[in-house]
């Protein structure tokens, strides 16, 4: 269904937009089930196999993405894409800004954007489900919630000021092959406003939304769930025309199934 | 709804009314309009809001009328300093903890523009103790980093509050130093005084023990169990003392807005030397008077009022005092002027207290002493480490410079009753010293108590002592310590 919509979006764009399909760079991901991150027993999600990007997209991709699709630079984007922030480390529409690094990750991305970028070669944003699933892994387990290291570590990042001027890929790679799930910048995800959390955390405790449910705020004293909520919180607050310093993204793409 | 007092018409002139009450309201003015309800107190301008860092707070409100109030407040995530050579990453409103102090007075329409700098790597927003609505405006404050959030509220009551982050993880921001305070003033503003001052409590846990240097994270897990490593005034340890302290001069009035940001822990605040004349409890209406300490909840305030009297350092503490002492809980607050004798003498008068007659002067505890783990060396070693006991054991009585106390305790500089015999000094350290003694051709009667320390130590003290201040430059051993002790 996905490859049907993309065939369409094509042929729609075949003038600005230059797409092309590629799958070097990406990892396999074995699927499974598993409790995200702000666990509730009864919420079990299910995730297929699919193929996620190793790195997060860097500035120069998207400089490139840029100049094969005019319609995304900075002056032609259109305002209901993107909102006042957007690329804001380029100085013209194919030029980035002389400090900024082209190998860290972009950012100043709006959902469309990123959304745009993924679908042009063939793939897509992750799912919330799968990029969570993919980021509870380390360097040796696909599952280290319970580790107090990984936790430390993801939390010290939260406190770290301007990870994002960081180079891709410096850091260990996790147990799927994949670079800076945590440590450079937040990303975003195909479904990021699916959690609806109104802002007021404490409120949202008793709510009866399938993350915020009593059970699993109440009794979070576990460190991994305050990394959940924290990532959580951030998506809650942010909609798809947002281009922010701190959020770049990554694309997933369907195992092809041979017929 | 708008209730206009000493309006009474009998029957007269309704012209002749009109034109004496427009006279007595634009002449004398003495016309208030009271109402009964805060919500129905028009606002007369736009005005924007003056913004504080701790410890000073804005021009009190005095008598304006309500007005709409334009407060703008950035958020900031920044590193800053703990203590000497402890840095930690702050989450901040306005760039200081405690935030911004916001001042305002009942009927004041405010508009909160709350701004989430770009660089900032989290949500946030802003629970306003003073604001009467769902979450205490953290609903409608709810912004990404980048953006900026408008929301309007009215204060309706009076009082001093706190604000604080409310994303989750609630704790955590709060933790991190997203608190401060916003003043309600009542109509007409509180009564003048010559100082004010802002001060603000909060517990941070860090992952290394207290004092352990470098960049220290958030340690959840000992946020959990409340094991505080630092409980502070403004955000840091110095925040208070040295070139920091507050100010004031003899005979003025301070009112201090104290608060506490928590998130755990309550504070008895106490300020030594000093009892407030007035305390609003809580930050409410009801004042108390004559007051030592007052309890300060978690997420609470208090107004204290008092008039210094008498000049020096005083010394602003939490109470549960390991956390002064330990934790960094004290602020001094230094007052300039005339000594003032009838209220505080000073010292009067030092003497030689026996109670229980010469000898047995001794501290009631193990007879077992420990000896150093780390044995001096060489004899640099020995004078650095008998100049630690010295300061820490000697120097009271005899003196930084051993010139002892004059008709007290006799001097160890250039002692010809030291130099004379090293054997009788070291039996004076250990078994301690009574009766009268000539020293420099002075005579002395005093009681020195037997000292609570290692032959190794003792051996360090007096070697330092024999190699100051012109004395003999004996070398003091281990060894020679022992054999006096088993004479």
């Amino acid at each position: 269904m996905f490859d049907h919509t993309f065939k369409i979006l094509c042929v729609f764009l075949v003038f600005q937009t230059i797409c092309f399909s590629q799958t070097e760079g990406m990892a396999n991901i074995k699927g499974s089930r598993y409790i995200p991150l702000y666990g509730r027993d009864s919420t079990v999600v299910e995730v297929q196999d699919f193929k996620l990007d190793k790195y997060p997209v860097s500035n120069q991709q998207f400089l490139e993405f840029l100049k094969k699709n005019p319609k995304w630079q900075k002056h032609n984007i259109l305002k209901l894409y993107a909102d006042g922030n957007y690329l804001r480390q380029f100085k013209s529409d194919t030029i980035l800004n002389d400090i900024v690094n082209p190998q860290s990750p972009v950012t100043y991305v709006s959902w469309f954007a990123a959304k745009a970028y993924c679908e042009c070669q063939g793939k897509r944003l992750p799912t919330i489900d799968e990029w969570e699933y993919v980021a509870m892994a380390d360097e040796d387990v696909p599952d280290a919630r319970r580790k107090p290291s990984y936790n430390q570590q993801i939390l010290s990042w939260y406190e770290t000021p301007r990870t994002d001027e960081k180079t891709i890929g410096n850091s260990p790679k996790n147990y799927w092959g994949i670079y800076d799930m945590h440590g450079l910048v937040w990303e975003w995800t195909l479904d990021f406003n699916s959690v609806l959390i109104s802002g007021e955390s404490r409120k949202d405790v008793d709510k009866d939304s399938n993350l915020f449910c009593g059970s699993a705020a109440i009794g979070a004293t576990d460190l991994m769930n305050y990394a959940a909520f924290m990532r959580y919180a951030f998506r809650g607050s942010i909609k798809a025309s947002f281009s922010i310093k701190n959020l770049g993204f990554r694309c997933a793409k369907d195992i092809e199934v041979n017929p | 709804m708008r209730t206009l007092k000493n309006t009474k018409i009998k029957g007269i002139n309704i012209l002749f009314f009109v034109v004496v009450s427009l006279f007595m309201v634009s002449c004398f003015n003495n016309e208030k309009t009271v109402y009964e309800e805060a919500q129905d107190i028009p606002v007369s301008r736009e005005m924007t809001a003056e913004l504080t860092a701790p410890p000073n707070v804005p021009t009190p409100v005095g008598r304006r009328k309500a007005k709409k109030l334009i407060v703008e407040m950035e958020i900031l995530e920044e590193e800053g300093e703990l203590t000497d050579g402890v840095r930690y990453v702050y989450w901040t409103f306005g760039g200081t903890v405690p935030g911004s102090f916001i001042r305002t007075r009942v009927g004041d329409e405010v508009e909160f523009r709350l701004q989430n700098h770009p660089d900032n790597k989290l949500p946030h927003n802003i629970d306003l103790h003073a604001v009467t609505g769902p979450g205490g405006g953290a609903e409608s404050s709810f912004v990404a980093p980048g953006h900026e959030k408008v929301f309007s509220f009215k204060t309706l009551n009076p009082g001093l509050y706190v604000y604080h982050c409310a994303t989750a993880p609630v704790g955590m921001h709060i933790a991190n130093g997203m608190y401060g305070l916003i003043l309600v003033e009542p109509e007409g503003g509180l009564p003048l005084v010559d100082k004010e001052y802002y001060i603000m409590q909060g517990d941070f846990y860090t992952k290394g023990k207290n004092g352990e240097r470098g960049l220290q994270p958030f340690d959840m897990q000992k946020a959990v169990d409340e094991h505080a490593d630092y409980v502070v005034f403004n955000g840091s340890v110095n925040a208070l003392t040295g070139d920091n302290a507050i100010t004031a001069n003899v005979g003025e009035t301070i009112r201090l807005f104290v608060g506490n940001g928590g998130p755990n822990l309550v504070s008895s605040f106490h300020v030594i030397g000093e009892i407030f004349d007035k305390v609003h409890v809580e930050g409410g209406d009801m004042v108390n008077e004559n007051v030592q300490t007052t309890i300060i909840p978690a997420g609470g305030a208090a107004i204290v009022e008092f008039r210094v009297d008498v000049p020096g350092t005083f010394i602003l503490v939490d109470h549960s005092i390991f956390r002064a002492f330990n934790k960094g809980a004290l602020g001094m607050l230094k007052v300039q002027g005339e000594e003032h004798e009838k209220i505080y003498s000073g010292e009067q008068y030092e003497g030689i207290y026996l109670p229980e007659g010469p000898g047995i002067q001794e501290m009631p505890t193990t007879n077992e002493i420990v000896e150093s783990e780390i044995p001096a060396q060489n004899f640099e070693e020995q004078m650095k480490f008998g100049k630690q006991i010295y300061m820490q054991t000697c120097f009271a009585c005899h003196q930084a410079e051993g010139q002892g106390v004059p008709n007290a305790f006799p001097p160890l500089a250039k002692s010809d009753y030291l130099n004379a015999d090293v054997n009788r000094a070291i039996g004076a350290v250990v078994n301690g010293l009574t009766g009268e003694i000539t020293v420099n051709g002075k005579k002395y009667n005093s009681v020195m108590t037997r000292q609570m320390l290692s032959s190794e130590e003792i051996a360090n003290v007096l070697t330092y002592v024999y190699n100051s201040w012109d004395n003999n430059g004996t070398v003091v051993t281990k060894q020679m310590v022992d054999k006096v002790k088993g004479k």
